[in-house]
């Protein structure tokens, strides 16, 4: 048998991109076990079961070698899944969104490295369109930002929950609108910005540290960004997609809200922390089976992704612009390959 | 615009690269001379080009150094005995290359004796000589490029009214892991180094000299200025020595070019389309000693090293040798289980078979067991398009596609992606964590599309031809036609005046 040159390795693996994100997002989960206690342990949990035991039974129907679910990437599925759901999310909605996200986002294209949209966000959006009341219901975070919260620490009470969905508790209190949504709602209602932040309890500082209403994992920008430069520094993501994202938002935000109409278009900021835009711009968007592979493309890709997450936010009516336009932009990935290649050497 | 304005400000460098362990442990072993071994096995052909011919035969007693095989063409480089000794047969055997083919070569075996083939006399002034002369001495002296590739140097000095040579460049990086052969070189035998530098400028008109050593040969670099600067009253003083940051590929020609110049040389062209002649340090020493010593090219350094080696070192070993004499002269008897590497890791081959000669572009032998061979102990996963191969790629292509294509027969797709413009180095598969054998997919890829294009060309002559054929049949036949017709019509025409 002929074994081809190199004959050394770098000793890099599957496992090892996956264990470093995985370590990447560990201060937002933790984060997310602070904020919203047995829940977040319950969703976690739940979505990072199903998503392994899917995986093994595809591989089995597929008759592929069962021992690849402990590349990583089932469970790392998982942890995002359960990351971008609510914290009021019952246990059917994580167990159809595990099992989509892998069988039908993942394993009906081929398995790992063959599916074209990100396997998570295109579960969650299923579950955002087919269940939208239990995917818009936002628990108040342990934070200290209200005057009456659900004991996240009972397990009693988090398990009615998880078991029987928040409309079996009187949820009027319990919850609040995301900044996003708030605003959207009040911009629908004619009114203004400013108007609509002074009677809601938010600030700057505040969001950046994660305390506002928000699905389990994208409230803390704080923990999203060390988990960021984390992957950025050991060389697992490059810069491209989280910058060109993050500035597009900026950018556009800038223009608008001090440029055009300070009342219409929210600033920048707060477009920064507030929804998934960091998640997405640092975790999802650098997806590497979704995205492009050349560094031009990657920076077209994310400047897609900014400017689709802000006309979303401004003028759509879904306040989850994050996961939409990544998915949109998931389908520009090919073709952003395929011209945007770099300079060949010599020509 | 930008590019180029960034280009400014930023030293040269090149694109991608890795830097794997260095290993080199044989960096403080001296040269050492391997006794002469029993009996010598020197092939045909060890350079690019066509097979030389023998010109000895069986019975016949030759000297060390005497020409055995003449080049039959430009393109070729000949081969000489490297010891005296008796031809005892000529015959087919098996060479060091990776397909475990053999080809003609030349036994010769010892008579203990070594005496020299005094016929090539030293051309101490060269300076005064036409360069034609100088490139005529390389030439009969079978001088090929010594740092693997074995291109015959004869040719790299022909002179190209096109493309003037602005600077000559001695290959001195040595970027593969493990091989210090170069640097045992630059550190013993500097002087030759630059007088060969000297040489070779003075045949292609070169105006200046670089020497380019990566950082890691600090005492090489330190030794070569030291030389240099004893050595400006005898040579012209335009040879410069430049330290480069230690990277794989570095040693490479292209991106060599590159991190010195900032330029890059034309896609499907030679680096002479820039003004640009590279050299191994090697290959300049020998050029020494085929223009001041009068010695063809019968031996060279090379590094017996690697994991399995228990007394690894850099010998100046006689071509022909056979590699279990030189293995057991470093302390390994017994090869069998082992894989030995011919060349350095990233880009050598492993040899399948063990019973081959050392030929002039064995810089390095190394013998591992199979568990320090990486691809053995890993299996193949999919690609999950991570892009650490494009920016591991020094040519800036994109692997991952480029495999997709090649494992699926995609021949267009693959050279529309720049599949031929891959230097095969070995940086993809280094970083891939999925570990997919990327450049195995591109020689398949490259093996298939050669294949495809040579069929293509056989039935677009056969076409061609049966065209041509078609065509003269149909001009004769109307040829016939028209003598029928002529005939008839004469007939006719008689018919008319008798009546």
């Amino acid at each position: 048998m002929h074994i081809s040159p190199p004959h050394i390795h770098g000793g890099d693996s599957i496992g090892a991109h996956m264990s470093a994100v995985m370590l990447a997002l560990l201060p937002a989960t933790l984060m997310s076990v602070w904020l919203f206690g047995w829940l977040a342990v319950f969703l976690l949990t739940t979505c990072i079961i199903s998503c392994m035991l899917t995986e093994v039974l595809c591989l089995r129907w597929m008759g592929k070698p069962r021992l690849a679910v402990w590349d990583g990437s089932a469970a790392l599925t998982g942890l995002f899944l359960a990351l971008i759901l609510p914290a009021t999310a019952p246990w059917w909605a994580a167990i159809i969104a595990s099992i989509f996200a892998i069988a039908l986002g993942k394993q009906a294209f081929g398995g790992l490295g063959y599916n074209p949209f990100n396997p998570a966000l295109s579960a969650r959006i299923v579950l955002l369109i087919s269940f939208p009341l239990y995917m818009t219901a936002w628990l108040i975070p342990w934070s200290g930002i209200a005057n009456v919260y659900l004991d996240i620490h009972s397990f009693s009470a988090c398990m009615q929950i998880f078991l029987y969905g928040i409309p079996s508790i009187n949820y009027d209190a319990l919850t609040m609108a995301t900044p996003l949504g708030h605003v959207q709602t009040s911009w629908t209602q004619g009114i203004g910005f400013s108007a609509a932040m002074q009677n809601y309890p938010y600030s700057t500082m505040q969001a950046f540290l994660g305390f506002e209403s928000g699905s389990l994992g994208e409230t803390s920008a704080l923990a999203l960004l060390i988990g960021g430069g984390y992957l950025l520094w050991r060389g697992i993501i490059s810069w491209h997609i989280p910058i060109s994202c993050l500035l597009s938002v900026i950018v556009l935000a800038t223009i608008f809200h001090y440029g055009v109409d300070s009342e219409h278009f929210a600033p920048p900021l707060f477009h920064l922390f507030a929804g998934g835009l960091v998640l997405c711009a640092f975790f999802m968007a650098t997806d590497p089976v979704t995205s492009p592979v050349t560094p031009m493309g990657k920076i077209v890709f994310g400047i897609g992704c900014g400017i689709l997450i802000w006309v979303i936010r401004t003028w759509g009516t879904y306040p989850e612009g994050a996961m939409f336009a990544v998915v949109l932009m998931n389908c520009a990935t090919p073709l952003l390959d395929r011209y945007l290649r770099p300079k060949v050497y010599g020509t | 615009m930008l590019r180029k304005f960034i280009k400014k400000f930023r030293p040269h460098g090149f694109a991608g690269g890795i830097l794997p362990p260095q290993k080199k442990r044989t960096a403080t072993s001296a040269i050492r001379c391997l006794p002469l071994s029993a009996l010598y096995i020197v092939p045909i052909k060890q350079h690019i080009g066509m097979s030389c011919q023998p010109i000895v035969s069986v019975g016949d007693y030759v000297l060390r150094g005497q020409k055995i095989a003449k080049a039959p063409a430009l393109i070729t480089a000949s081969i000489h005995a490297p010891t005296s000794g008796k031809v005892i047969k000529i015959e087919e055997h098996a060479v060091p290359h990776p397909s475990g083919l053999g080809m003609l070569c030349i036994f010769i075996e010892t008579d203990g004796d070594d005496t020299a083939d005094e016929s090539l006399s030293p051309l101490s002034n060269y300076h005064e000589l036409d360069p034609a002369i100088i490139r005529e001495r390389v030439r009969v002296c079978g001088l090929a490029g010594l740092g693997g590739a074995l291109f015959p140097s004869h040719v790299k000095l022909l002179p190209n009214r096109q493309h003037p040579i602005d600077t000559l460049i001695l290959n001195g990086v040595e970027c593969e892991s493990w091989l210090t052969c170069d640097h045992r070189l630059m550190l013993e035998k500097a002087e030759a180094i630059i007088i060969g530098a000297d040489i070779i400028m003075y045949a292609i008109k070169a105006k200046k000299c670089i020497i380019a050593v990566e950082d890691n040969k600090v005492d090489a670099i330190a030794h070569l200025q030291q030389v240099l600067q004893t050595q400006q009253k005898i040579i012209t003083n335009k040879i410069a020595v430049q330290s480069l940051p230690t990277r794989y590929p570095q040693g490479s020609e292209k991106q060599l070019i590159t991190a010195l110049t900032g330029k890059q040389s034309p896609r499907g062209g030679l680096p002479s389309h820039v003004g640009i002649v590279l050299h191994n340090v090697g290959t300049a020493k020998a050029v020494h000693d085929a223009v001041l010593l009068g010695q063809p090219l019968i031996e060279r350094v090379t590094t017996i090293s690697g994991m399995q080696t228990p007394k690894p070192g850099n010998s100046l070993v006689r071509i022909g040798t056979p590699l279990k004499f030189i293995f057991k002269h470093h302390g390994l008897d017994d090869l069998t289980g082992l894989r030995i590497i011919h060349g350095g890791p990233m880009m050598g081959e492993i040899l399948p078979i063990l019973d081959v000669p050392l030929i002039k572009g064995s810089n390095g032998l190394l013998a591992m067991s199979d568990a320090d061979i990486a691809a053995l102990g890993q299996s193949e996963q999919a690609c999950i398009r991570c892009g650490l191969c494009s920016q591991a790629c020094p040519i800036k292509l994109v692997p991952n596609e480029l495999a997709h294509h090649c494992r699926h027969d995609h021949l267009e797709e693959a050279q529309e992606f720049n599949l031929f413009d891959c230097i095969e180095c070995g940086c993809c598969a280094y970083v891939c964590p999925s570990h997919i054998p990327l450049v195995q997919w591109f020689r398949y890829g490259k093996g298939q599309a050669a294949s495809v294009r040579k069929e293509r060309e056989f039935s677009d002559a056969s076409r061609q031809r049966t065209h041509a054929r078609d065509q003269r049949l149909a001009i004769e036949v109307e040829q016939k036609a028209a003598k029928r017709r002529a005939v008839r019509s004469k007939a006719a025409q008689k018919k008319d005046e008798e009546a």
